[in-house]
C-alpha cells in the first residue's frame, strides 16, 4: 500500500547556519505507529515542524496521501488532516474541555451565538467514538496531565486528523498514564489513524512502535521495524557509541546529615496547601531521589530549600545550621548548590555571556573583583578552565549563552554549581531535555560528588534517572511524602506508580525511617 | 454634620451613586474586555476624553444627537484601533502606547477646543446637546427604589445594559470564547488556526467602544459641556475596578459601584469645612487602600484568587 506520508530529500538550514535536516527521506505507512528517536539537536523537532507547516524546508518535497503538498502554516496542515499534540499542551487553562475542543470551529446558535450545549454534545460524541472519556464541562486547570493530553488528542481528532504527531508525549505522565496513552494510540492505529511518535525513551519506543527511525546530526541513520532492534542497538545508533544504562550501586558508608528538612509546609497565594509537613534528611555520600508526578509540590520544595521561597512552617538545616530565613547567597556560602529545573528561567541569564553566567555567584569574591571593578582577565581564565574541565562546547567564553545548545547550557549551570565546592547539591530535573551524552556526563558528575561524601537531593520526573542514581527514594504526592524506599535496587518504576498517583500510601512512615540508616 | 448623614441615607444618595458610577462602569468594561484578551488597555482616559470632545463638538455644530453619538463612538473605536495598530503591528509595548495615547488625547482636545472656541478651559460658550433623561413608568411609582433608579440619563441605563451585553459577548459568542482563549494561552489559540492579532484588535475596538460611551456621558449627560482633562483619572480608577472584579461582568459592575459610591460620598461631604483638596483625594486614596487590602488578602491566602466567575 502507498505510504500516507512521504518525505523526499528534505533539507532545512536555520539562518544561523545550523543544518537541522540534511537530505531526509522517510515513508510513513498508513495505520502504523512510527517512532522517531534521536538525541536533542538531532533534528526531530525541526522535521515535525516541517510536517506540521510551522517551518518551510529549503529543499525537498512532501507527499501526503499521494499528492505533493506545500504547507505555509499549521492551518494548512490541519486542513489536510495532519494533527499535532505538542509537548507543551496547547490548551486554555480556564476554558472547559468542550470549549477547548471546539475552539476555532465553534458550533453556533443562529448566526451570532456560541452553542455551548452542542459543544458539550460534540465532545461526548467524539470521546465515545474513540473511547477516550473526558469530562466536557470541567475546566482544563482542574484536570490531571493525562486527561489534558487526552483532550489535546481529541482536539486533533475532532479536526479529522489522519496523521497524528505526538512530540514527547510521555514526559509529563506517570507510568500508568503512559500505559493508558499507549492503549489509546494502539486503538487509534487500529481505527485507521497513523501515528508519528517522537521520543527519546527507548523503552517506550520498543513498547509501542512498529517502525523506528533513528536520527543523528540532522540525518536519518536507520529506519527499521522495531522488532528487529534492541534497546541497546537503538541507543548505539542514536549516539554512535554504547551507553551505560545500568543502575549505579549506592555505597555502604553514609556520613552525617548535611541537609535536614523539618516539618516544612507551604500554603501558596491561592490558599492551596502545596506542601504538608515534609521532613527528611540527606546525608553525605548518598543521593536521595524524589519521585512524583510534576506539580505535586516538588518545585516549591526545591525553592524553599534553596531560599527562593519562604515556607509557611518548618525549618531547613544545612550542615546543622538553621537557614530557613537566610538569603540564597547565605545558603550558598553555607554550601548549597542548586541546579534549577527551569534552566533558562532560573539557571542562566539568557542574554548574558557564558563567563558572566559563570561568575554570577562569585563575582564579589576576591580574585574576581577589586573594589568596584571586575577583573575580566581572571574571569576569562577561570571560565576557560571550567569550559575545559566540563567539556562545554562553545566558540568562546564571551559567547552569548543562548547560542549554546540545551545540553551545553546545562553544563554551564552544572560547571558553576559544582565548582563552588558545595556540600549539598539540589539537582532539579538535571537532565531534562538534553542529549543522552550530556545527561550521562552529568550523572557521572553527581556520582563522583556522592563518592566525595557530598549530599545530593535529586528531583526528577524521569523515573529511570531516579532509579539509576538514588541511594534512597522518596515519593511525593499532593504535597506529602507518601513512600520511602530505602533500597531502590529492588524496585521498579511500576511499583512507584501507585504511590505517585496517590492510590497507595505507606502507613508506617516514621521519622526514623525517613532519616535513614545513620539514625536507626 | 447631621444633615450630611441624613442626605447620605436618603434615596437621592443612591441616585447619585448610579450617576457617578456610569462613566466608571463604561470605562471598566473597556478595561475588562481588553484585559481578557491579554492586552490590558490603560488608555481609557484618552479614549473617553476624545469621545467626549467629539460628541460635544458634533452636537454643537450639527444640532443632532444621533450624529454626535455616532461620531463620539467612532472616535473611541478609532483610538482603540490606533492603539491596536501601534501595539500589534509596530510592536510598541501596549502600556507605553496607551500612555502616549492618553497624553495625545489630553493635548489634542485642548488644542482643538482652543481652535474652535478660543477657550482652553471649557466648551461652555458652545450650545451643545445632552442625552435625555428617562423616567421609567411603574418603576418611578415605587417609593424608594423609584427615586434611586428612575429618571436617569439614557446612557446610565445603557451602562447597566452594557454589563449584560458584555456578559453575552464573552460567554455566549464565539468571539468571546476566542478572546478568553487568546488571553489565557495565545499559542493554543494560534495552534487551532485563530488569528491572535485579529482577536486582540477586536478586543481593543470593543474597549474603545465601551470607553466612548463613558466619554459621551461625561460631557453630554453628567455635565453639558467639555472641559479640559475632564475624565480626571476615571480611566485609571476603572483599571482598579475591573481588576477587583477579575474582569468578569457582574463583579466589574460591583467594583465600579464601589468606587462610584466613594466618589458620591466625597461629593456629599464637600459641604463640610474640610479642605476640598482633601475631599477630592478620597476616591484615589480609597483606590490605593482597596487594592492594597485586596492584594494583601490574595497573597496571604485568605481569599482565593478569583478565576472565572461572573
Amino acid at each position: 500500500m502507498e505510504p500516507l506520508l512521504q518525505l523526499r530529500n528534505i533539507t532545512h538550514v536555520y539562518p544561523t547556519g545550523v543544518i537541522a535536516n540534511n537530505n531526509v527521506s522517510l515513508n510513513i505507512k498508513r495505520n502504523t505507529i512510527h517512532a522517531i528517536v534521536g538525541e536533542n539537536g538531532a533534528g526531530k523537532t525541526t522535521l515535525m515542524k516541517i510536517i506540521f507547516g510551522i517551518l518551510t524546508p529549503q529543499e525537498g518535497s512532501i507527499i501526503f496521501k499521494g499528492k505533493f503538498i506545500k504547507l505555509h502554516s499549521p492551518n494548512d496542515a490541519i486542513n489536510l488532516g495532519i494533527g499535532m499534540v505538542h509537548q507543551h499542551l496547547m490548551l486554555a487553562p480556564e476554558l472547559t474541555v468542550a470549549e477547548n475542543i471546539v475552539l476555532g470551529v465553534e458550533p453556533k446558535k443562529g448566526k451570532l451565538f456560541f452553542d455551548g450545549d452542542r459543544a458539550i454534545k460534540i465532545t461526548r460524541e467524539i470521546a465515545q467514538e474513540y473511547g477516550l472519556s473526558v469530562p466536557p464541562e470541567k475546566k482544563i486547570s482542574a484536570l490531571p496531565m493525562g486527561i489534558r493530553q487526552r483532550v489535546e488528542i481529541l482536539k486533533a481528532l475532532f479536526r479529522n486528523a489522519e496523521l497524528l504527531i505526538l512530540d514527547e508525549p510521555t514526559s509529563v505522565l506517570t507510568p500508568q498514564e503512559t500505559d493508558m496513552l499507549f492503549d489509546t494510540l494502539h486503538s487509534l492505529a487500529k481505527s485507521g489513524k497513523t501515528i508519528l511518535f517522537i521520543s527519546h525513551k527507548l523503552k517506550e519506543v520498543k513498547a509501542i512502535a512498529e517502525n523506528v527511525t533513528v536520527m543523528r546530526d540532522g540525518r536519518i541513520i536507520a529506519t527499521k521495524p522495531a522488532g528487529e532492534l534492541t534497546e541497546n542497538e537503538i541507543a548505539y545508533l542514536m549516539v554512535g557509541r554504547n551507553l551505560n544504562s545500568r543502575r549505579i550501586e549506592s555505597r555502604e558508608s553514609i556520613g552525617d546529615s548535611l541537609l535536614s528538612v523539618r516539618n516544612v509546609s507551604y500554603i501558596d497565594e491561592n490558599g492551596m496547601e502545596v506542601l504538608k509537613n515534609i521532613s527528611f534528611d540527606v546525608h553525605g555520600g548518598e543521593i536521595v531521589g524524589l519521585a512524583g508526578v510534576e506539580g505535586n509540590g516538588q518545585t516549591e520544595l526545591v525553592k524553599i530549600i534553596t531560599g527562593l521561597l519562604t515556607p509557611t512552617g518548618g525549618n531547613i538545616f544545612v550542615n546543622s545550621a538553621d537557614v530557613t530565613h537566610s538569603s540564597p547567597r547565605k545558603r550558598r556560602e553555607r554550601g548549597i548548590a542548586h541546579i534549577p529545573e527551569d534552566r533558562m528561567e532560573d539557571g542562566v541569564a539568557a542574554n548574558a555571556t557564558l563567563q558572566e553566567n559563570i561568575i554570577v555567584d562569585r563575582y564579589y569574591k576576591s580574585g574576581f573583583s577589586r573594589f568596584f571593578q571586575l577583573l575580566w582577565k581572571r574571569i576569562t581564565r577561570h571560565t576557560n578552565e571550567l569550559i575545559k574541565s566540563f567539556s562545554i562546547r562553545t566558540q568562546s567564553p564571551k559567547s552569548n549563552i543562548s547560542m549554546l545548545s540545551g545540553g551545553n547550557i546545562q553544563k554551564v549551570v552544572v560547571a558553576r554549581e559544582f565548582s563552588s565546592n558545595p556540600d549539598v547539591i539540589i539537582a532539579a530535573q538535571p537532565t531534562r531535555g538534553i542529549d543522552v551524552g550530556s545527561a550521562e556526563y552529568i550523572h557521572q558528575l553527581l556520582i563522583d560528588l556522592r563518592d566525595k561524601n557530598r549530599a545530593i537531593f535529586l528531583v526528577s520526573a524521569d523515573l529511570d534517572e531516579i532509579l539509576k542514581l538514588s541511594s534512597r527514594i522518596l515519593v511525593i504526592y499532593n504535597g506529602e511524602i507518601v513512600a520511602l524506599f530505602p533500597d531502590p535496587s529492588r524496585i521498579t518504576g511500576k511499583q512507584l506508580g501507585p504511590y505517585m498517583l496517590g492510590l497507595k500510601k505507606q502507613e508506617s512512615l516514621y521519622q526514623e525511617s525517613l532519616n535513614g540508616k545513620a539514625h536507626s | 454634620m447631621s444633615t450630611i448623614l441624613e442626605s447620605i441615607f436618603s434615596p437621592d444618595f443612591g441616585f447619585v451613586i448610579l450617576r457617578v458610577t456610569t462613566p466608571l462602569l463604561f470605562a471598566s468594561l473597556g478595561v475588562a474586555v481588553s484585559a481578557l484578551s491579554g492586552t490590558i488597555n490603560i488608555g481609557l482616559e484618552g479614549i473617553m476624553l476624545v469621545s467626549a470632545f467629539t460628541g460635544v463638538m458634533v452636537s454643537a455644530f450639527t444640532r443632532s444627537l444621533l450624529l454626535a453619538l455616532i461620531a463620539g463612538v467612532a472616535a473611541g473605536v478609532l483610538l482603540g484601533m490606533i492603539l491596536a495598530y501601534f501595539h500589534l503591528y509596530l510592536k510598541t509595548d501596549v502600556i507605553i502606547g496607551a500612555i502616549a495615547l492618553n497624553f495625545f488625547a489630553s493635548g489634542i482636545t485642548i488644542f482643538l477646543l482652543f481652535l474652535f472656541t478660543g477657550d482652553k478651559g471649557t466648551s461652555s460658550s458652545l450650545r451643545s446637546l445632552v442625552f435625555p433623561e428617562i423616567s421609567i413608568p411603574i418603576l418611578n411609582k415605587i417609593p424608594i427604589l423609584g427615586r434611586i433608579a428612575s429618571g436617569h440619563n439614557v446612557l446610565t441605563y445603557f451602562a447597566l445594559l452594557s454589563v449584560l451585553i458584555y456578559f453575552i459577548l464573552i460567554y455566549k459568542t464565539p468571539l468571546g470564547l476566542r478572546i478568553r482563549a487568546v488571553g489565557q494561552n495565545p499559542e493554543a489559540a494560534e495552534s487551532v488556526g485563530i488569528n491572535v492579532n485579529h482577536i486582540k484588535i477586536y478586543a481593543l475596538l470593543l474597549s474603545g467602544f465601551f470607553g466612548a460611551f463613558g466619554g459621551l456621558y461625561l460631557a453630554m449627560g453628567y455635565v453639558s459641556w467639555f472641559s479640559r482633562d475632564m475624565t480626571a483619572g476615571r480611566g485609571f480608577i476603572a483599571i482598579a475596578a475591573s481588576t477587583l472584579g477579575s474582569h468578569m461582568p457582574l463583579r466589574t459592575l460591583l467594583g465600579s459601584l464601589l468606587f462610584g459610591s466613594v466618589s458620591a460620598f466625597s461629593i456629599y461631604i464637600s459641604s463640610l469645612e474640610v479642605p476640598s483638596d482633601l475631599i477630592q483625594l478620597i476616591p484615589y486614596a480609597v483606590t490605593v487602600i482597596v487594592l492594597t487590602i485586596y492584594s494583601g488578602r490574595v497573597f496571604s491566602g485568605k481569599i482565593k484568587k478569583p478565576k472565572e466567575l461572573i
